[in-house]
This record gives C-alpha cells, sequence and structure tokens, in this order.
C-alpha cells in the first residue's frame, strides 16, 4: 500500500488512465474526482466488501440446503 | 475434462461450455472458469449452480430472476458489458446468486451485483449495477413459493 500526502486540487494519476483529484478536504469527509476510463469499474469499498461476502456466504452452503433447494425445484 | 467436485460428485465438463470470467469474482477472484450447471430433471428450473473448474469445492447457487422479478433492470454499464464482447442485452444470460442458510425461509439473492454471461463467446463477469434499488441480500423465499405453487 502506497502513501501519499496530498492537498486540495492535487491529483494521483494511476497507470495510464486513471487519475484521482482531492476536490474537498473537511474535518472527517474528503471528496475525491475520480477519471477513469468507463470500461473501469469504481466502487465504494463497502459495496465491494458486501459482494465478496454474499459470493463467500452463497459458496458455504451446506448439503442439507442443498437439498431443500432441490426439493423447492 | 472430468472434474471432481464437492457437491456433484465427478462431473464431465466439456471445454466449450466453460465460462471465463477475466476477473473471476469478488471473493473468488482466482476463479476465471466455471461452468453452468442446469437442472437436467427440469428444464423449467430457475436455478443453476456456478461450479467452478479450478476448485472443485467451489458452487454458488444462481437463480433466474425474470420468473420472480420480470422488471429487475440492474443498470450496468455500457462499456462493461461491451468487455464481455457485445452491446446487446439479449445475447446475455443473467442469473444471480442465492445464498441459502440452513433455514431455506431465511434464502436471500443478491439483486444488486447479476453474474452477466455471454451466450456465444462464453465470456462472464459480475457486474454491480448502478441503481439503488438492489440491495445484496433481498428475501426471496415467499417469492419463489409463490411463483412455483
Amino acid at each position: 500500500m502506497l502513501a501519499l500526502s496530498r492537498k486540495k486540487n492535487e491529483s494521483i494519476i494511476i497507470g495510464d488512465d486513471i487519475e484521482i483529484t482531492i476536490v474537498d478536504v473537511q474535518a472527517d469527509q474528503v471528496k475525491l474526482a475520480i477519471n477513469a476510463p468507463r470500461k473501469v469499474p469504481v466502487y465504494r469499498k463497502e459495496i465491494y466488501l458486501q459482494i465478496q461476502q454474499e459470493n463467500k456466504a452463497a459458496a458455504n452452503i451446506s448439503e442439507i440446503s442443498i437439498e431443500k433447494l432441490k426439493n423447492i425445484k | 475434462m472430468m472434474l471432481e467436485t464437492k457437491h456433484f460428485g465427478t462431473l464431465k465438463v466439456e471445454e466449450e461450455k466453460i465460462l471465463n470470467f477475466e476477473t473471476g469474482i469478488p471473493g473468488f477472484s482466482d476463479n476465471k472458469k466455471f461452468v453452468l450447471l442446469k437442472n437436467e430433471e427440469n428444464q423449467d428450473s430457475p436455478f443453476a449452480w456456478l461450479q467452478s473448474v479450478e476448485d472443485g469445492d467451489v458452487a454458488l447457487a444462481l437463480v433466474n430472476p425474470f420468473m420472480f422479478y420480470p422488471e429487475y433492470s440492474p443498470e450496468i454499464r455500457d462499456e462493461l458489458i461491451e468487455e464481455l464482447g457485445t452491446k446487446e442485452e439479449k445475447e446475455l444470460s443473467v442469473y444471480n446468486v442465492l445464498v441459502v442458510p440452513q433455514d431455506v425461509k431465511d434464502m436471500t439473492v443478491n439483486l444488486k451485483a447479476p453474474i452477466l454471461i455471454n451466450k456465444k463467446n462464453k465470456r462472464a463477469m459480475q457486474a454491480i449495477a448502478e441503481n439503488s434499488e438492489y440491495g445484496v441480500r433481498h428475501y426471496i423465499y415467499e417469492d419463489i413459493k409463490e411463483k412455483l405453487k
């Protein structure tokens, strides 16, 4: 993990085509502007972690649950 | 190829049926190859399984969302869909991941992040929908019971 300090309006460039700019800095919140190609998905981390968690839970299905699922149709 | 699986015994996997998830799926980013297992006894079944070809223990239950939610319309950026090699929604199969706990009545479906499959070239991804009305855990049991009775 790379740690950099940026002031308001300064930017970071990742790779060749992703740019993150600090738009505003408040006491407890930082506003970022992200400029990336449309094919690169950008998510709030919490959402990504939720998807991850649900996928792992889905893969953790028990044999009993599989049987019950078959009985539903 | 023959695949030893945790839930389905030994499976014969046809190479041309293997789905390619270029970046895997969240939580399983190293698993890039899966097969879609459908219910052979019941062609109309809305359920399917996403079985990893690289790890026999990894299988996720899936459901066809439109049978229960005909209005389901996840907003996915065109550019992400184009990564699958198509611009046409109709060339895609859509499935949603089901979490089935011990008590089946508590089963939930992830409407926020559908699995999209390009039927022709077998490229697939799990995309996160931009619309806020869909959650990662939607209680689906009652909707299934209602529809299938």
